[in-house]
This record gives structure tokens, C-alpha cells and sequence, in this order.
């Protein structure tokens, strides 16, 4: 019989906090460090184009500012798919995944409003279709990118004055249905080989996804819908869930309230789910209540592919290339 | 108080300058490398570290071009994770007006100008290759004459973000409806940074440019550089003194000065070895040339029909046109002076923008171009790493203060206050 100390704990840092929360970096390294020491596996950053209250800096930007600040934790930032260059995005992924050892995650932003899209000059995805078919084509673009340098193409070999074995960095010619990519990229692959992706099974790319994350208020819709996406090939599944000192509005999240009730649901979820992201309503004085009422096992494992129990994919290309 | 040179560092990540041959080469992609540096840039009290920017990867004949170092972070989240180990450097994101979208740009830099407590600069430059393009969605699509429109477009929409406002724009060069996303940071927004050489380039700075990291050098050129970029600064409104200078330059020191010109040769001889020369060649050529010898005479085959393919990285717009006429006059050249195709390679690529010397014979000099008013300053190339720096960080930056031209201790804790902009 499995328990809460099954679970594994991903903690989403931008929760409805105190104003300004989103430009305190030295809160964060804060929050960040208490996660880690309780267990967390993994942060998550929430991100968006358009203004938020109290001002908010870009998720990749404090994703990376915390890498060096910290020794454990996976550092996952929303890029929004549709709104930003793909190449920039796994760029900027793999980059985080360099600067931090092996511990970079991304959760799939899907930002689709008028307002969002027009800050690039663009307009709204069709939903769903074309809004699935824009996500998978990045998706499926950044993964052939963090491929298109072999691990092992820098050789710096003095006897024939070749610093790149050239046989090793691929060019991935992608095309898609809105736009194409030819590489390499221009960052040497990713310790973790593949970065770690997270993302909504309601985005109908949970087969791209790493990590499908499912919002649901009720237990029973929710032990659906993880069936599903670990069908549909989701190597790890998380229930999303809300812990708040009161009920306020619907979110359509799992929502607990206190300890108690923190407790059981997680238990209930430890048959149902592989980990939880946590959404505390404010990290300074929800994460301590929360280290305390659940003792979370510490992950091991020196990345956040390793500390997940997910294998370092091979290389698509080197199967390819010899 | 004298005036003062200002200092940094551009780590350009890919093409021949930098050595990896030598044994204590550190990797220049690991994340520790980078650490060091700036941290050791830091010790030197340097105003700046810059991150270049090259948006594919160089080729050489349709292949992956292999002799080169290769491989470069994401400029702006590599300079936030440093800006958590550093206290004062500023850090520097060179990125592209072509291939970018502004106000996701803007949103960026902002959040690095915010994590590094005011110390982030943008150096602004523009691409217009479609062979770059073919990485992006919107590739290829910008005109060379139109680059710098768009790039002023590009660069007053940002400052109007960083300065608070909504920004509207809908031409045929940019389309955005956007607001501010974050407060400003300690220093008001990013320090611009500005490196074209051209008329546009140099308009473009005279308008937004904070610093301008020139390609002019030799003393009489940056003389010229300095007088042409203030008259223009005056005809902008903006004061002559409103911009600092930082030619981009390398430093070879020794012992004695025949130790640094011993030096300075095998570095020369590095960078233009063997197969590198006949690499070089068949970018012109546009044909294998891996049969002849680059210590022998030219290839005696005629090159390729047709001009440069840019797929070795940016090409200067005088050798876009005029190939044929160019290696002419290489062959002329090889012919009088009996010169081989590395020799040939390495007296048609002359590396004008060094010093070599002592460390007093080099601080000697820049103390010179200081008080002549050619520069503000130097942007460094390093050539070995961490040799360089090291060099000129606990060799160098004595002398310069012993002559009273630069900096015992930070002025302030942002960019723009250690830069003296106002």
C-alpha cells in the first residue's frame, strides 16, 4: 500500500503572495532554499506577457538567477509555446539546464488571449486544434534541438586541429505547420540530455509531456483523467493542489485547508498520482506549516531527471547518424 | 581626478580568436568557466562582462564548421545566473533587433536588469541574413537597408516600456501592443550598448547609445571615431560626453617586449594554423581545397562562380560583392612576396586591434589614447582562457592604476553608475 511518502513534491512559487513578491528575488532564493531542505523536487515558476499585480520578472530570467543559489531543486519556468521564437525558447532551456548542473524543467505555457499575442503582432491560435498542433510542433522542435548536438561532439582533438567532430551536430531540418527550424542549436546538448516538460493534460500534448499535470476539484475526476495520461504515455503524472488557510474562490484545483485535511488527500493521491505540485496560497508562511505537517523524502539523484526516477534519454540523431 | 578607462570583457564563444589547443584550456561552455571569469573580471573592478550573440551555427561548405571552439548559453539567463555570484560587474547581453520580438526582448533584459540590482546591459544588433533566419519564424524577412529602421523602432519601444509607459505600434517594421511588465530597476534601464560601424550603426548609437563597443582601434582611426560619434551625439541633442567609447581590442603581454612579440606570433600562428588557412580559403574558393598544402603556393583551380555564402557567420558588406577581383589580388599578392596560404591567410586578415607588449609598455599606451580623448576605454577579445584574463587582471589593471587611470574600487553598485553615464 502506497502512502504520501511515495509522492514526489513540486512546489509552484508564484502563488497569490504579497505585492511585489514577483520582482523579491532574495525572497525567493529564500523560498527556494526551504523547499529544497524540505524535500521539494522541484520549483515551478508561473509566467506570463501581460502585467500582474505588483509587477513580476520573467520566469526564465529567475529560474536562472537561482541556479547557482541553490543545489538541488529543479528549476522549471513557464515559456509560453505561442508566443515567443521556439529556437530562443529550447535555447534558453537548455542554457538553464547547463547553468543549474542538470536540473532545468519547463512547463508549457500555452498563452492564447488577444491581449498575449498581440504583444508579438500576432492573433489567437484556433482552439483546440490548432492552439494542440502550435504546442506539439514546439514541443517536438525543442527536443530535436536539445538532440541536435551529440554528447560527445566536442573532441578537441590537436592531432587533426578539429574542435567539433562535425558527424555529431546535426542539422534537424523541422518543419511544421506555422513555421521551421533548421539548427543545430547553437548550445551544446543538456547535461540531462532531454530538459524535463511539464504540462496541463487538458493542453492534448501529454504524449510530448515528461510530467502531465492535472488540475481537477474532484478525486474521482482526477484518478480519471491520470489514468488517461499515463495511457497516453506520460511517463509521470501530478495532481494539482491548492493549500490555502481558507475557501475562496473555485479554481477547479484540488484545494485543502489545513494539515489534517493536507494529509489525507495526499494519501488518497499517493494511489492515484506520482507526485503533487503544490500551490501555497503565500510561501512565507505556508512552506514552513507544510515542511512541518509532511515530512517529505528527499529526493536523490544529482539532476531532476535523476531525482524523478526518469532515465537520461539516448540521442535521437546518434542512432541515426552510425 | 584624471579621467578614468573603463573596462570589459567580451566572451565571444565561437571563431578562431580563441585558443582551445592550449592544456589549461577551460571548457568555454561550462557554467564554472563562466563563474571564474566573472569573478576574476570582478577582482580586476571591470565595468563589464559581455555575452556575444551568433544565432546558427557556423558551416563551412554546408557542413557544421569544425575547427573553430562552438557552443554559447542563451545570452540574458546566462547573465542571470551569474549576476547571483557577482556584486558589481555589469553584465552585458549582446541580442539581435532582427529575430527577437521587442517587447518580449524588453520584458527580458528588464527582469536581468532586476536580478543583477541595476547592473544589465543590452548590445544591440541587427541581423539580416537568411541563412540566421532560417532558425526563427519571421526569417529573412527584413531588408539590409532596413535593418537599423527597424532596429530604432525596436530599441524606442523598448525605452519607452522600461520608462513605464504602454507602447502601440503597428508599422510594417514592428507590431506590438504592450505594457510594462516590472518596475524600473535601480539604475532606470538596461545600459545600451551599440556596435555597428556603418552610417546607420553610428546614427543608431548617436541616438541610444549609452556605450558604443567600435571596431576602430588604431589610434588615429578611434581619434576620428570619437570626433565623428560626438558631432553626431551634439546633432542629437545629446551631450558630447554622453557616450563612452570601448574599441574592442586584444592584449598580448610579456616579461620584455620580445617576450610579448614571441607571444603575440604564436597566438598569430594559432589562430591561422594549417587547417584553418585552407578553411578560410574555401569559404572564397566555394570548392574543396583539403588537397593542398597550407604551407604551399595557392590553389592553381579557379573558384566557384557566384559571391560568399554568409554561412560562416555575418559578412561585412564590403566582401558581400567583388570575390573574384579579391582573390586576384591574394594571388598577385602570393606571387610577389612568395607568400604560402597560410602566410597569405594570415597578412589578409591582420589583427589591427591589439597591444602587445609589457605591462607598462600596454598601460602606457592606453594611458595615451585616454588623454587624447580616442576612448573611454577597451572591450577585451580574449585569446586564451583563462590565460588572458588572468593577465590582464593581476598584471595589467597595477599598472593602470599606478598611473592613476583606473578605478581601486567600484564607484557604485549599477552599471551606469560605475560607467559615470548620468
Amino acid at each position: 500500500m502506497s502512502g504520501r511518502q511515495d509522492l514526489l513534491f513540486a512546489l509552484e512559487v508564484d502563488g497569490s503572495g504579497p505585492p511585489g513578491a514577483g520582482t523579491d528575488v532574495a525572497a525567493l532564493i529564500g523560498h527556494l532554499s526551504a523547499a529544497e531542505a524540505a524535500g521539494f523536487v522541484l520549483a515551478t515558476f508561473d509566467d506570463t506577457p501581460l502585467p500582474v499585480a505588483g509587477g513580476r520578472i520573467e520566469a526564465g530570467v529567475r529560474a536562472a538567477f537561482a541556479a547557482r543559489r541553490t543545489s538541488r531543486i529543479g528549476l522549471a519556468p513557464t515559456l509560453h509555446a505561442t508566443v515567443t521564437e521556439p529556437f530562443h525558447l529550447a535555447t534558453q532551456l537548455a542554457s538553464l539546464d547547463h547553468a543549474s548542473l542538470g536540473r532545468a524543467g519547463w512547463v508549457v505555457g500555452a498563452a492564447n488571449s488577444a491581449a498575449a499575442h498581440a504583444t508579438i503582432g500576432g492573433t489567437p491560435l484556433a482552439e483546440p486544434d490548432g492552439l494542440r498542433r502550435e504546442l506539439a510542433d514546439v514541443i517536438e522542435v525543442a527536443r530535436q534541438l536539445w538532440d541536435s548536438w551529440e554528447d560527445d561532439a566536442v573532441i578537441r582533438d590537436v592531432a587533426t586541429s578539429r574542435f567539433l567532430d562535425s558527424d555529431r551536430v546535426h542539422h534537424i531540418n523541422f518543419t511544421g505547420e506555422r513555421f521551421s527550424v533548421v539548427g543545430p542549436l547553437i548550445t551544446p546538448r543538456p547535461p540531462q540530455g532531454q530538459v524535463v516538460v511539464l504540462g496541463s493534460d487538458t493542453l492534448g500534448v501529454t504524449e510530448n509531456l515528461d510530467i502531465a499535470l492535472i488540475a481537477a476539484a474532484d478525486l474521482g475526476e482526477l484518478a480519471d483523467r491520470a489514468h488517461v495520461a499515463h495511457t497516453a504515455g506520460a511517463p509521470l503524472v501530478f495532481a494539482e493542489v491548492e493549500v490555502r488557510p481558507d475557501e475562496g474562490e473555485p479554481s477547479g484545483r484540488l484545494r485543502v485547508t489545513g494539515d489534517d485535511e493536507l494529509r489525507e488527500v495526499l494519501d488518497r493521491l499517493a494511489g492515484i498520482v506520482d507526485g503533487v505540485r503544490l500551490h501555497p496560497a503565500d510561501l512565507a508562511t505556508d512552506l514552513p506549516r507544510i515542511a512541518a505537517a509532511v515530512p517529505i523524502r528527499p529526493p536523490s539523484g544529482p539532476t531532476l531527471r535523476a531525482a524523478l526516477g526518469l532515465a537520461r534519454p539516448a540521442n535521437r540523431f546518434a542512432a541515426v547518424a552510425r | 581626478m584624471s579621467r578614468q578607462l573603463h573596462l570589459g570583457l567580451f566572451f565571444t564563444g565561437v571563431g578562431p580568436q580563441l585558443i582551445w589547443s592550449a592544456d589549461n584550456f577551460a571548457a568555454h561552455t561550462h557554467i564554472d568557466t563562466f563563474a571564474a571569469t566573472v569573478r576574476t573580471l570582478e577582482r580586476g573592478l571591470f565595468d563589464a562582462f559581455f555575452l556575444g550573440e551568433g544565432l546558427r551555427v557556423r558551416e563551412n561548405r554546408g557542413r557544421v564548421h569544425d575547427l573553430d571552439v562552438a557552443g554559447r548559453p542563451d545570452a540574458i539567463t546566462q547573465l542571470a545566473a551569474l549576476a547571483a555570484v557577482t556584486e558589481r560587474i555589469g553584465l552585458v547581453a549582446t541580442q539581435n533587433t532582427t529575430y527577437n520580438f521587442p517587447a518580449d526582448l524588453a520584458r527580458r533584459l528588464a527582469g536581468l536588469d532586476l536580478v543583477s540590482g541595476g547592473r544589465a546591459g543590452w548590445n544591440i544588433v541587427t541581423t539580416d541574413n537568411a541563412w540566421t533566419g532560417e532558425n526563427f519564424r519571421y526569417g529573412g524577412w527584413l531588408p539590409h537597408e532596413r535593418r537599423y529602421e527597424r532596429a530604432g523602432e525596436f530599441v524606442s519601444a523598448a525605452k519607452e516600456l522600461w520608462a513605464g509607459q504602454a507602447v502601440e505600434r503597428h508599422s510594417d517594421l514592428i507590431d506590438l501592443v504592450a505594457s510594462p511588465t516590472v518596475p524600473p530597476s535601480p539604475q532606470g534601464r538596461p545600459v545600451l550598448f551599440q556596435a555597428g560601424d556603418s552610417a546607420g550603426g553610428r546614427d543608431l548609437a548617436a541616438r541610444h547609445a549609452d556605450v558604443v563597443f567600435s571596431a576602430n582601434t588604431d589610434f588615429d582611426k578611434a581619434l576620428a571615431y570619437a570626433a565623428d560619434l560626438r558631432s553626431r551625439l551634439v546633432a542629437y541633442g545629446r551631450s558630447a560626453d554622453s557616450v563612452r567609447i570601448l574599441p574592442g581590442a586584444f592584449v598580448v603581454l610579456g616579461d620584455t617586449p620580445e617576450d610579448a612579440a614571441e607571444r603575440n606570433r604564436w597566438i598569430e600562428r594559432e589562430q591561422t594554423n594549417g587547417p584553418r588557412a585552407i578553411a578560410f580559403l574555401e569559404q572564397y574558393w566555394g570548392k574543396d581545397l583539403s588537397g593542398y598544402d597550407p604551407d604551399g603556393p595557392l590553389p592553381d583551380i579557379e573558384p566557384a562562380d557566384g559571391e560568399l555564402d554568409p554561412s560562416r557567420g555575418t559578412i561585412s558588406i564590403e566582401h558581400r560583392t567583388g570575390k573574384a577581383e579579391r582573390i586576384a589580388g591574394w594571388r598577385r599578392l602570393a606571387d610577389e612576396r612568395g607568400l604560402s596560404i597560410r602566410d597569405l591567410v594570415i597578412e589578409v586578415t591582420p589583427r589591427h586591434n591589439g597591444f602587445v607588449g609589457t605591462p607598462g609598455q600596454v598601460a602606457d599606451e592606453w594611458a595615451r589614447y585616454l588623454a587624447a580623448g580616442a576612448v573611454d576605454g577597451f572591450n577585451l577579445l580574449p585569446q586564451l582562457l583563462p590565460g588572458t584574463i588572468e593577465d590582464v587582471v593581476d598584471r595589467l589593471v597595477p599598472e593602470l592604476q599606478e598611473r592613476g587611470i583606473y578605478r581601486t574600487a567600484y564607484e557604485g553598485e549599477t552599471l551606469r553608475e560605475n560607467l559615470g553615464l548620468s
